[in-house]
């Protein structure tokens, strides 16, 4: 595997520049220091760590037998409602992004400081989690399934925002040089140039936003935003721990026929 | 019809890809310019419609300077300018019809066109349109599934529903095999000349340019080297534009 | 080769269109009333919420930073949380991953480690959270066990399908050589799938990141312990304080995880991620959530 010697060629077999090794070297340094640091300074008691298989084991005896009579009164409707604010949710989430992420891309829009600020949206949008949009909204509309929708609405803006913004970026030039060559009015360029282009992407898009959505929409009841998290959250506080397990199977099931129904859709539009 | 006066331009400062050309378009004919490779010919044709930016000269067409206008005003002197592509640049998932439509994007508010309200002139216009450029009973198939030939076919159509006062061509055969070029070359001619429309093309191909245009402008260094009928385009011109001699030989 | 031009006869609609994009909208559009009806989401909810909205954003700014001791010790443990289980991810995802490829390992062994995978993907990092909490008791131990499952979840389903798709030819070639089974894996696979790790890996870097500033709600340390008691006290400012926090620290991992992947899929130097600024190459990678 030795490189093929000629006059007057280095013969030295180098995988990486100096300058390349530096910078590899860098990082190596830096997660090696994070991961040293962060192991001494946190704050574990090995008691508990011992005490684990214990806790445990009696966590899953107390779990069983599941309390299946339970499912039909409290927890089917709120596995129902988790279904629409997923839906709703990601509905809201898809109108949203699209006028974001238009603003994002700079073969759309060449203002820099405009498509700087729609990123800017974008980021903050994923990074503020979903439960922390909720709390926001809770705080805002008080308990319930608007502030669950809304939080996963603004948590998907900047999922979807992004991808869409890529898209549009990524699409081909030539047919939008010719749109503008015939005097088409923006709009027109945009609906019957990019639109046409981005459109298999946009929907695959939307499919994926929704089942990640589903499995976040359970969690946001634990902060009161409505949902089968509200279900658990109380069956947690009264410690039943049946039911608790019970819910748990529920959101791993509704989980995976989401994940199942999307593979499906998506066989079908390929 | 077209006026061109003092047109330059430079993609770099300093080095200029156009110096100052001087051309008249009448309003008929077929006009080829030739020339080699980088010598500005795209250039040339994408500063009229204004895809690109010139660097200074005036540009008038229709009483107008194109190299002043903007917004609304451009748009509209767009509607009268037909341009044909090397890359044919139709929008792959629509369909052809669609596609004819496009034509008339300039002339239909953007609310309508997306409901894909056009005018009922326009469609049957479009439907003549495709029996004249051979592809009658293609309307309602997709772009993507067309050959690069028949592509062609609809991008000229394209142009041609914008009912334009002059037709931009910009190396319209370049991506397509020397049979189905001559028979798009033909068909461009002949749908020009029987509408009155004056055709400015790009060629790359010095034969199909000597035969199907009435006029032969030689572009060499950014500038007119030669204007004027092909017969007059000897072998001597051209290696004056083209520089060397093997290329001759073919 | 034209057909004799032809009148166009009234019923000869130019835009034949498939019925079902139609249908499509149609059915969403009465779903979205209907669900609407069922969350009870009306429009006077709305408008009440957006006055209170004008009220509690006002409470939320000017953001104040008076304690922020507090908010940096819980940034840190957030941080904290983010590299250990990501570590502890990858260490433990990589082999999960590799054993449950069906292209290397026989179906007894790569269906357990895929079902494995499976569950560890399903619930969502919090739940998990809780559940470590009764195990191992509140604090960071919890949030990074949590994120350490959600992670092998992530890296382990990616691992796999990457190794699935690696071509088999350049394994067999370096088998050819009578090479040893560990020096297979690190000249004919890894090399393929590298790049895509890199990848993933950094992606789950940011997400542990943002999910870690969120496990705390449930107890589990880092931030979002902070945070949560802050809005259960009404404390909206140091929310906002925490909030812009969070915003800055997350950004900085994306960052950090641009520059790793420049350096290591595109060979870049200090220099050039200066040059080039943070906007370096786009990854392919679709993100999970």
């Amino acid at each position: 595997m030795s490189a093929a010697s000629l006059a007057g060629i280095d013969r030295e077999w180098r995988r990486f520049t100096p300058a390349q090794r530096v910078a590899r070297f860098a990082v190596y340094f830096v997660i090696v220091a994070a991961i040293v640091a962060a192991a001494q300074t946190i704050e574990i008691i090995p008691e508990f760590l011992a005490d684990a298989p214990e806790q445990v084991a009696d966590l899953l005896s107390r779990m069983w037998p599941v309390d299946w009579g339970d499912y039909a009164d409290d927890v089917h409707g709120a596995l129902v409602e988790t279904l629409h604010i997923a839906s709703l949710g990601t509905l809201l989430a898809l109108v949203m992004a699209v006028p974001v992420g238009i603003l994002a891309a700079h073969n759309l829009v060449r203002s820099t400081p405009l498509n700087l600020f729609a990123k800017l949206i974008l980021v903050s949008s994923r990074s503020v989690n979903s439960l922390v949009w909720a709390l926001l909204f809770v705080g805002i509309f008080g308990p319930g399934a608007l502030a669950g929708t809304l939080a996963i609405a603004f948590r998907s803006i900047g999922f979807v925002g992004k991808l869409v913004g890529e898209a549009l970026e990524e699409a081909q030039p030539g047919p939008i040089e010719a749109l503008t060559a015939t005097g088409a009015p923006w709009r027109s360029i945009l609906l019957y140039g990019y639109w046409p282009q981005v459109k298999p992407a946009f929907w695959s898009i939307a499919l994926f936003r929704w089942d990640i959505n589903v499995r976040e929409s359970a969690v946001l009841g634990l902060v009161g935003a409505g949902g089968i998290g509200m279900a658990l959250d109380a069956a947690l506080n009264l410690f039943q721990w049946p039911k608790v397990a019970l819910i748990l199977i529920a959101i791993l099931a509704i989980v995976i026929v989401a994940e199942v129904v999307v593979t499906q859709i998506r066989k079908r539009m390929i | 019809m077209l006026t061109l006066r003092h047109l330059s331009k430079s993609y770099v400062p300093g080095k200029p890809v156009l110096q100052d050309i001087d051309l008249d378009i009448a309003a008929r004919g077929i006009t080829a310019v030739i020339g080699p490779s980088g010598t500005g010919k795209s250039t040339l044709i994408r500063c009229i419609n204004r895809l690109v930016e010139p660097t200074a000269g005036e540009i008038l067409f229709d009483g107008a300077d194109l190299a002043r206008l903007s917004g609304a005003a451009l748009r509209h002197a767009r509607r009268h300018i037909g341009m044909v592509f090397q890359e044919y640049n139709l929008v792959e998932r629509l369909t052809v019809m669609e596609n004819l439509l496009c034509g008339r994007l300039g002339y239909v508010g953007a609310w309508k066109a997306w409901r894909r309200k056009f005018p009922p002139e326009d469609i049957r216009r479009a439907f003549e349109l495709l029996d004249v450029v051979g592809l009658a009973g293609f309307a309602h198939r997709r772009a993507d599934a067309l050959s690069g030939g028949q592509r062609q076919r609809v991008g000229i159509a394209r142009a041609v529903m914008q009912e334009p006062k002059l037709l931009l061509a910009d190396e319209p055969t370049s991506s397509l095999d020397p049979k189905t070029s001559v028979e798009i070359m033909q068909l461009l001619a002949d749908v020009a000349r029987s509408r009155g429309i004056p055709v400015l093309i790009n060629m790359h191909a010095v034969a199909l340019g000597k035969r199907f245009a009435d006029r032969i402008v030689g572009m060499s260094g950014g500038r007119i080297v030669f204007d004027g009928p092909p017969a007059n385009l000897s072998d001597d011109v051209l290696k004056q534009i083209y520089g060397g001699e093997d290329w001759l030989d073919e | 080769m034209s057909s004799p031009i032809r009148a166009l006869p009234p019923a000869d609609d130019p835009f034949p269109r498939a019925w079902w994009p139609r249908v499509t909208m149609v059915l969403v559009a009465v779903y979205v009333v209907y669900a609407c009806a069922q969350l009870d989401v009306s429009w006077e909810r709305v408008q009440t919420g957006l006055a209170n909205a004008a009220h509690f954003f006002g409470r939320l700014f000017p953001p104040n930073f008076t304690r922020w001791e507090l908010l940096l010790k819980g940034l840190l443990e957030s941080l904290q949380i983010a590299v250990l289980a990501s570590t502890l991810g990858i260490a433990l995802a990589l082999p999960l991953g590799l054993l449950g490829a069906r292209n290397l390992m026989p179906a007894w062994v790569s269906w357990p480690a895929r079902a494995i995978v499976v569950v560890a993907r399903s619930l969502h990092p919090v739940i998990v959270a809780i559940l470590f909490v009764k195990a191992v008791g509140f604090g960071a131990l919890a949030g990074i066990l949590a994120l350490t499952v959600a992670s092998v979840g992530f890296i382990g389903k990616l691992f796999t399908e990457a190794i699935e798709e690696i071509s088999l030819k350049q394994v067999e070639a370096v088998r050819a050589t009578g090479a040893p089974f560990f020096s297979v894996l690190g000249y004919g696979v890894l090399p393929q799938v590298f790049s895509r790790f890199i990848g993933f890996a950094t992606y789950q870097l940011d997400s542990n990141l943002r999910n870690s500033t969120m496990v705390g709600i449930v107890g589990a340390g880092g931030i979002g312990g902070t945070l949560f008691a802050a809005f259960q006290r009404f404390d909206y400012d140091f929310v906002c304080a925490i909030l812009i926090a969070i915003i800055s620290l997350i950004m900085l991992g994306e960052l950090f995880a641009t520059a790793v992947r420049a350096i290591f899929i595109g060979n870049a130097t200090l220099a050039d991620l200066f040059r080039r600024g943070a906007g370096g190459r786009r990854d392919r990678l679709v993100e999970d959530d």
